[in-house]
């Protein structure tokens, strides 16, 4: 682990020195969006990953298809409580049945994964914009700063992650934007405390002092200087956090403080089945396995990333 | 040892001030909204005036507060206004229903998790070890209700050998303890073995490890003599971190069995708008969660001597 930190800095060191050597001495570098690229095919390396990547893919692609894709619509209402495969009135097919109010599940749980993606990744976003600028400034200004930041992250730690999430919700009223308010109180503290340990190390390192001597402000350090450094941990948790906010919003959704029906959403069309599992299983069984894969997906793709980028 | 204890018993008990009075002023800053959800509805102004009268609510906000966090410690939080009983009497009631729940989970997790993990640690990379690894972070990434859903479905609906709900309405069963706990040790039994076996697998790895092979000592004394004491050491605190995870955990798994505890008595509350409850219930939340912290720090310090504080 010390070695791998070691050989980071250096690459760093020589990027910093390289400004002043003409460019034809070192090779020039690869594009942003090339080396992304490059990183991504080192997942091959581990099956594990690719697991991840595929199933998170798959219901990326699903819910970017989701308008396109010969659907019913997710709150038409057809013919209740059909099975696996029977045949529509229309001549079309409900391919996974239908719910007890008649609506076909393949398209509500399409629709579903698009919702909880897109609440998922927004709602994920904003907790980290809190919680990088609090471990930011907690990390590198130290002190006070560090003190009143790390109390105010410990107060909100305190609460049992669901619990906190229900209170907001609960006072706040339930819609999307309250499981934002939620998901980044509950959040953005966790990354809070990940961002303040990874600046305390960054934060000796040379190219610091070379931007203090050179009198950057402390603005330009911590937001150009240390959080792109910090990058590669918080990718592999950014990548976790996606998950415990998908499980976050569904678990929401099936406590009935989630996004407000009739559209769909996984948790609660999990708690509307469970009653109803002793004659229409599929209608409990599906929107679980797809709940259940896509944050498979999410904790699979993590550890690969984690493995990759601890590898080389 | 003292002075650490001195110091963290502080910074709970700050923590629990400050999340009492977020907590007092998100939901009595408005003390008309307060008379109107206690008087119902329909009562008049005249009426919320009185009750706020008589109910000391015209004192400052600041007054209001410390008289209850005074309440609140002697443990008056107030009458439950769904249930038109003190909230305490609901509270206890309720939490000794969880108690039975988490007592019986934990004395399930403990051995489990930590024979698991030593299991998986001790022979680290070999095949016993990859079979635990990828079980336990398979079992963790399956949110809590999928789990239930997936085990109602085979043993409720498919076998019908368990009860499906866990409301004990005709006195206590121990069946329907069945799924929830089995519920609740999927979720939590990976995170656990997780960490027992990178702590074993660290130990055996160590000189002192290495010596007592060397030496010539049986297998089976290596392990049980020497490695376990040290790799016991860090499962232990995450064991009681474990505490304010479960109690998320036991807010979904009550719900989905229809248990009476103290997570369907939260949620009630939340739905309802019973304000007094909520209070109470993320009170006492909290108050778990930091005091579980506090023990982990004082027993991790009391168990590794190699860790000294100033």
């Amino acid at each position: 682990m010390s070695e791998e930190v070691q050989t980071d800095d250096n690459v760093q060191s020589q990027r910093v020195v390289g400004a002043t050597i003409p460019q034809d001495v070192i090779p020039p570098r690869e594009s942003g969006w090339k080396r992304s690229f490059k990183s991504l095919a080192l997942m091959r390396e581990s099956p594990i990953g690719m697991l991840g990547l595929f199933l998170v893919s798959f219901w990326v692609i699903m819910a970017v298809l989701a308008p396109i894709l010969p659907l019913y619509g997710p709150n038409e209402i057809l013919v209740p409580l059909q099975k696996i495969g029977a045949a529509a009135p229309d001549g079309g097919t409900f391919w996974l049945g239908t719910d007890h109010k008649g609506r076909d599940i393949l398209s509500r749980i399409i629709w579903g994964a698009q919702k909880v993606l897109i609440w998922a990744t927004f709602a994920t976003f904003v907790a980290y914009v809190f919680g990088m600028l609090m471990g930011v400034i907690a990390g590198y200004l130290g002190g006070w700063a560090d003190e009143i930041v790390s109390f105010i992250a410990n107060v909100f730690l305190s609460f049992p992650f669901i619990i906190l999430c229900i209170i907001i919700v609960a006072t706040l009223g339930a819609s999307g934007w309250t499981i934002v308010v939620a998901v980044t109180f509950a959040s953005a503290p966790q990354i809070m405390r990940i961002v303040r340990g990874l600046v305390l190390d960054l934060k000796t390192r040379d190219y610091i002092f070379a931007a203090q001597t050179r009198g950057e402000s402390p603005l330009y350090i911590m937001l150009v200087e240390l959080l792109p450094n910090a990058r590669g941990p918080l990718i592999v948790d950014a990548c976790l956090r996606l998950g415990y906010t998908t499980v976050a919003i569904a678990t929401l959704g099936f406590l009935g403080l989630g996004l407000p029906p009739p559209d769909p959403d996984w948790g609660l069309m999990i708690k509307e089945a469970v009653p109803l599992g002793s004659f229409a299983g599929h209608s409990m069984y599906l929107p679980a396995a797809a709940l259940a894969s896509l944050i498979l997906g999410f904790n699979l793709l993590a550890d690969g990333l984690r493995e990759v980028s601890l590898r080389d | 040892m003292l002075i650490l204890a001195a110091k963290r018993l502080t910074s709970m008990i700050l923590i629990m001030l400050v999340v009492s009075f977020i907590l007092f002023s998100l939901f009595e800053t408005d003390k008309m909204a307060v008379a109107g959800k206690v008087l119902g509805p329909y009562s008049s102004v005249e009426q919320r005036e009185i009750w706020l009268d008589n109910n000391g609510y015209n004192q400052p906000f600041i007054t209001r507060y410390f008289t209850w966090v005074g309440n609140a410690l002697t443990g008056d939080f107030g009458q439950s206004l769904q249930y038109k009983v003190p909230v305490s009497e609901l509270l206890a009631d309720r939490l000794a229903n969880t108690g039975i729940l988490a007592l019986v989970f934990f004395t399930l997790l403990i051995p489990l998790s930590l024979t698991l993990g030593v299991l998986a640690g001790m022979k680290e990379g070999s095949l016993q070890d990859r079979t635990i690894s990828i079980a336990s972070v398979l079992s963790t990434s399956v949110p809590e209700f999928a789990t239930a859903t997936f085990l109602t479905g085979l043993f409720v609906y498919t076998w019908d050998i368990l009860p499906g709900t866990s409301s004990m309405t005709g006195g206590f069963d121990w069946k329907q303890l069945v799924l929830p706990v089995l519920v609740l040790l999927i979720y939590d039994f990976g995170y656990v073995t997780r960490m027992t076996r990178a702590s074993m697998a660290e130990v055996m790895t160590s000189q002192y490890i290495r010596t007592a092979v060397l030496k010539g000592l049986p297998y089976k004394r290596v392990i049980m003599k020497h490695a376990l004491r040290n790799a016991l050491i860090a499962p232990f605190t995450v064991i009681v971190l474990q505490l304010n995870w479960l109690l998320s955990g036991l807010v979904v798994v009550e719900v989905f069995f229809a248990y009476k505890g103290f997570g369907t008595l939260l949620l009630d509350a939340a739905l309802f708008g019973d304000i007094f409850v909520i209070e109470a219930c993320v009170m006492v939340a909290v108050f778990i969660a930091v005091f579980s912290q506090f023990i982990s720090d004082l027993g991790y310090t009391l168990l590794n001597p190699r860790i000294r504080f100033d």
